[in-house]
């Protein structure tokens, strides 16, 4: 297996120092010339020095015999470029780019990247299977205090799904008065059916959150 | 026209201040705020501290109903990533990127986007200018196809969205703020 090595940084010196000892054929492309030679010096002469973004070195490198390119540089935007000028330009089977802001997951993937990683993302699913996420958020304290704007997002468990707001047995005091769905504020009727992804906008009292939580997000399940 | 400008530098600044002196609706963004000392004192348009490659700013400065998109920061993927943002996840209907690696501009007019390339655009005028031969190779080339998306898949060419996107450009919606998307911004924080 051929695998090309985009960036230098800490996870392509790894990452190629890996493929190496389980015997496959490496390049790795750091644009920095001090980096690239002090790698060299660690690792053999896999190194090229010049930046991979750029069409020409790609094609010097052996691109176009690669069966994978890894694009692995701290910048999204040069991790995109590599795999969509190995892809279109290049042939390559099978590109990996590493994705820092994970919102940038749905457009390299609609842009043809075969594999994200995303380091961000999987600490970030890490922190959140110890932290119940599914929480109503606060987003302001109206009045003296005793009423709360709060914004409750409706995902896979919500009891609300699929209920018209009429139907749903919401505590006194409080008053739910709009969703953002898809981005776009509307308010909310008794008749309106509620969906996963919704986020409704509520005001109410301190006390009648825990109720308010059970009909939106769920029964509290203790995190594991 | 309602024009989106990605990159305050010597040649965004000065398209920036031409479409607003020819009456368009300029908004320009940057990732440093110094960088709009470089807009004409007269500039109305809206100039937006922000990364250009980060959808939510994007969206934020109107990208999604912009007439014209222009990248033109220092960096060729930057630039890339912007434009492919503006047309495949928001919409924009004319976009163009600065892109000064002749085969890298090449790829993008396949993918869809208006490739401007300074290489070509200042070897040839050199040549033009001690008459000698030029190359021929355009500084700005045309979208010769478009983004196939998804996985696995060939370039299509379609030669029918290189003309057609001028003629549906509609005037109207000037000046408007962003629309419904706006009404989060509180939480970001």
């Amino acid at each position: 297996m051929f695998v090309l090595v985009v960036g230098g940084g800490k996870v392509g010196y790894y990452l190629t120092k890996e493929l190496i000892e389980s015997g496959h054929e490496v390049v790795l492309m750091e644009k920095e010339l001090e980096r690239a030679r002090q790698i060299a010096d660690e690792i053999g002469s896999v190194v090229i020095a010049h930046d991979g973004c750029e069409g020409k070195y790609l094609g010097e490198a052996g691109c176009n015999r690669a069966d994978i390119v890894a694009a692995v540089t701290g910048d999204d935007e040069d991790n995109l470029v590599i795999c969509q000028m190995a892809k279109h330009h290049f042939d390559v089977p099978r590109t990996i780019a590493r994705v820092n802001n994970p919102k940038n997951e749905e457009l390299f993937k609609h842009l043809g990247v075969d594999e994200l990683i995303s380091p961000t993302r999987m600490i970030l699913g890490s922190i959140e299977q110890d932290i119940p996420v599914h929480e109503l958020l606060h987003l302001a304290a109206l009045g003296e205090g005793e009423l709360e704007l709060i914004e409750a997002h409706l995902q896979t468990g919500s009891p609300a799904i699929g209920k018209a707001t009429q139907d749903l047995d919401i505590p006194e005091g409080c008053s739910l008065f709009a969703v953002i769905r898809d981005g776009i504020a509307t308010p909310l009727r008794p008749e309106t059916i509620l969906r996963e992804g919704d986020k409704v906008i509520a005001i109410g009292r301190q006390e009648c959150q825990e109720l308010l939580h059970d009909q939106l997000i769920g029964e509290t399940v203790p995190a594991s | 026209m309602k024009t989106v400008i990605v990159g305050c530098g010597r040649v965004g600044a000065v398209l920036a201040s031409s479409f607003d002196q020819a009456g368009h609706e300029v908004i320009i963004l940057d990732l440093t705020s110094r960088a709009f000392d470089r807009l004409p004192s007269t500039f109305k348009g809206t100039a937006l501290r922000g990364d250009g490659t980060d959808e939510d700013i994007l969206r934020r400065a109107g990208a999604e109903d912009a007439d014209v998109f222009i990248a033109m920061t220092e960096g060729d993927n930057r630039n890339v990533m912007a434009a492919q943002l503006a047309q495949e996840a928001l919409g924009a209907k004319r976009v163009i990127a600065k892109i000064n690696d002749p085969l890298r501009a090449d790829a993008y007019a396949d993918l869809g986007i208006a490739a401007l390339c300074r290489t070509n655009l200042m070897a040839d005028a050199v040549h033009a200018y001690l008459d000698m031969p030029v190359s021929g190779r355009k500084g700005i080339l045309e979208p010769t196809g478009s983004h196939p998306g998804g996985e696995h898949h060939e370039i299509v060419a379609s030669s029918t969205n290189t003309v057609s996107a001028g003629s549906n450009v509609a005037p109207g919606a000037s000046g408007a703020v962003p629309s419904g998307s706006q009404a989060v911004p509180a939480r970001e924080v």
